[in-house]
């Protein structure tokens, strides 16, 4: 009972898919996790952090 | 002393604002235990079966048996390979540095010996084996190369039919029995135990059966299927469609680009490549032009623009 | 016994020192300079979190053995557990890397703390790497026979070999793993004695 609780509700098993072109050649999952890393960064970049409003600066 | 904005700045005297270093690392490993728990349940991880001596002579018997002949005619892989398996050849080469032959055959591997000869001393003795294995052990190194480069010439002719491997020669002397009597053995199973138990009964080594496993094509066919070759960028692939070592992208690359994908001795130069640029990374801090593209392309002023704007204010 | 001679003693020079750079209030500080303030702050904490949760699906798998996950769907889900924090570990990783950079976090005697991060980044490829060959599956038949090669072709083959299931596993979980916590522990604690980095200053600059 907890075994089959705990098999995947997504199989990522069976033929793998790949994104092609020219020499370039990368899973989509490789290339899910890199776009995935690019986009988390410039969100850190950009996105307000909650803290900064109320300024309880102390010197 | 440099006094470049790149190396130096003065400690901060500035304001400062409440922070809670154990509520902070409390909630990231909250966070990330909770996501690491649902990323588990929802795509489970992936556990590809291993191959067996066993499984591949009985898919692919040729290949085992063609495997095995070059394993004893010494054109394998593991025969031809150098240090620091054996002496066979001076291995890969960065410039004039041959540096696995430097450091020596450390973990001998003899192809006749280990993958054929002895395996089969270990199996139960029938007529034919014992005799043919004593027909190989009496007899001298160039009757040995004699019998064994006829049935060379001959096995691009073999068949497997009925359970048997056959090549059309009579001139090949125990060589017929040994491949036959080995091919057997595989598909018995008792193979991948030989391989293993050379060394004695309890073991955790398993350098032997991944050697002659990969000297074979049926390993590598298996790895092409699922996208894994080296030329394929395999090396940060994972079975199926799971993510794998994506920070390995770098090192892959370069397998994939002139002319290192032509060469070699690409292993050897790509690994010379990512020390270097390891090294890079790691001097960063050293190394003028690299250390102020930070401060040139003024991402800071973004991760920084409260304190900015303050103090512009 | 004269108080000169126990102020040299090793020990009181060693508590003096540690007292001295590391003083409680860095230790473990209830402020932040208040330029410290944004999300690109929160990756190397998150990296610490994806890093104990690799250690603790660790010790799981290993309470039952290397073959255990093959055959227990309780063990097949440490493994996932154990697969995905490594995956969430790199990401955050990666991004504390790429942040650091950017605010060129080496500067003002800050250097060795980016020198151990970048061993630390390396270190953890091996560490993963020797989990990869030590998974006892058609991935770890395929990896070693074919990582073998450049590792070879260095010469470290010769006493470093990755079609040796148990010295393979003996890296991945003793020796990697120390260096890997002892080197997070060093780039901690200088974090911690030196504080985050401040801004660029441009007062000087013409804006």
């Amino acid at each position: 009972m907890a075994e089959s609780l705990l098999a995947a509700l997504v199989s990522l098993n069976g033929p793998g898919h790949y994104f092609h072109w020219h020499w370039i050649d990368i899973s989509y999952a490789n290339l899910t996790v890199i776009a995935l890393m690019v986009v988390t960064f410039v969100a850190a970049l950009f996105v307000p952090f909650p803290g900064r409003r109320h300024k309880k600066e102390t010197k | 002393m440099s006094e470049s904005p790149d190396v130096k700045v003065a400690p901060w005297t500035g304001p400062q604002r409440p922070y809670d270093i154990i509520k902070e690392g409390t909630i990231a490993f909250v966070v990330v235990a909770i996501l690491t728990i649902g990323l588990a349940l929802v795509f489970s991880s992936p556990d590809d079966p291993q191959v067996t001596v066993q499984q591949w002579s009985t898919k692919a018997p040729i290949d085992f048996a063609q495997t095995a002949l070059a394993e004893l005619n010494g054109t394998s892989g593991t025969a031809q390979y150098g240090a620091p398996y054996n002496t066979a050849s001076s291995g890969q080469q960065l410039g004039p540095f041959t540096l696995a032959k430097w450091l020596g055959a450390t973990i001998p591997v003899n192809t006749v010996r280990d993958f054929v000869v002895d395996p089969l001393t270990d199996q139960p003795a029938t007529p034919a084996l014992s005799s043919a294995l004593t027909q190989w052990k009496g007899a001298s190194a160039t009757q040995r190369t004699a019998w064994v480069d006829a049935y060379t010439k001959a096995s691009g002719k073999m068949t497997f039919t009925n359970g048997t491997v056959s090549v059309p020669t009579n001139a090949a002397g125990p060589v017929p029995v040994m491949i036959n009597t080995l091919e057997q053995m595989a598909r018995s199973g008792a193979l991948d135990q030989a391989l293993v138990t050379q060394s004695g009964f309890y073991t955790s080594n398993f350098t032997l059966p991944l050697l002659f496993l990969a000297d074979g094509s049926y390993l590598g066919d298996l790895a092409q299927q699922r996208h894994l070759l080296g030329t394929q960028w395999g090396m940060m692939n994972e079975t199926g469609n799971y993510p794998g070592q994506a920070w390995l992208w770098l090192y892959t690359f370069w397998y994939q680009v002139p002319p290192f994908s032509t060469s070699a001795n690409a292993d050897v130069q790509v690994w010379g490549i990512m020390m270097l640029l390891s090294l890079l990374l790691l001097l960063v801090p050293f190394i003028p032009g690299l250390r102020s593209i930070p401060r040139w392309t003024r991402v800071y002023r973004l991760i920084w623009r409260d304190h900015y704007r303050a103090q512009g204010a | 016994m004269s108080s000169t001679e126990i102020d040299r003693q090793w020990t009181t020079r060693l508590r003096h020192r540690v007292a001295h750079r590391l003083p409680p209030e860095k230790m473990l500080p209830d402020t932040q300079p208040a330029y410290v303030a944004s999300w690109i702050y929160v990756f190397g904490v998150t990296t610490l979190s994806a890093f104990a949760v690799v250690v603790l699906s660790g010790f799981i798998l290993a309470l039952k053995g290397p073959q255990w996950w093959h055959v227990s769907g309780i063990g097949h889900f440490v493994n996932s557990l154990h697969l995905w924090s490594v995956e969430i570990f790199f990401f955050a990783m990666v991004i504390h890397l790429w942040g650091k950079y950017f605010m060129a976090a080496w500067r003002g005697g800050r250097s060795l703390t980016w020198v151990t991060g970048v061993v630390t980044f390396l270190v953890s490829i091996a560490t993963a790497f020797t989990g990869y060959v030590s998974q006892t599956n058609f991935d770890s038949q395929w990896i070693s026979t074919q990582a073998k090669d450049g590792i070879n072709s260095t010469g470290a083959g010769s006493f470093f070999n990755v079609l040796n299931f148990g010295q393979m596993l003996m890296w991945h979980i003793v020796l990697l793993p120390l260096a890997a916590v002892v080197l997070t522990g060093l780039h901690v604690l200088m974090v911690r004695a030196k504080g985050v980095v401040p801004p660029f200053e441009e007062k000087e600059e013409a804006r």
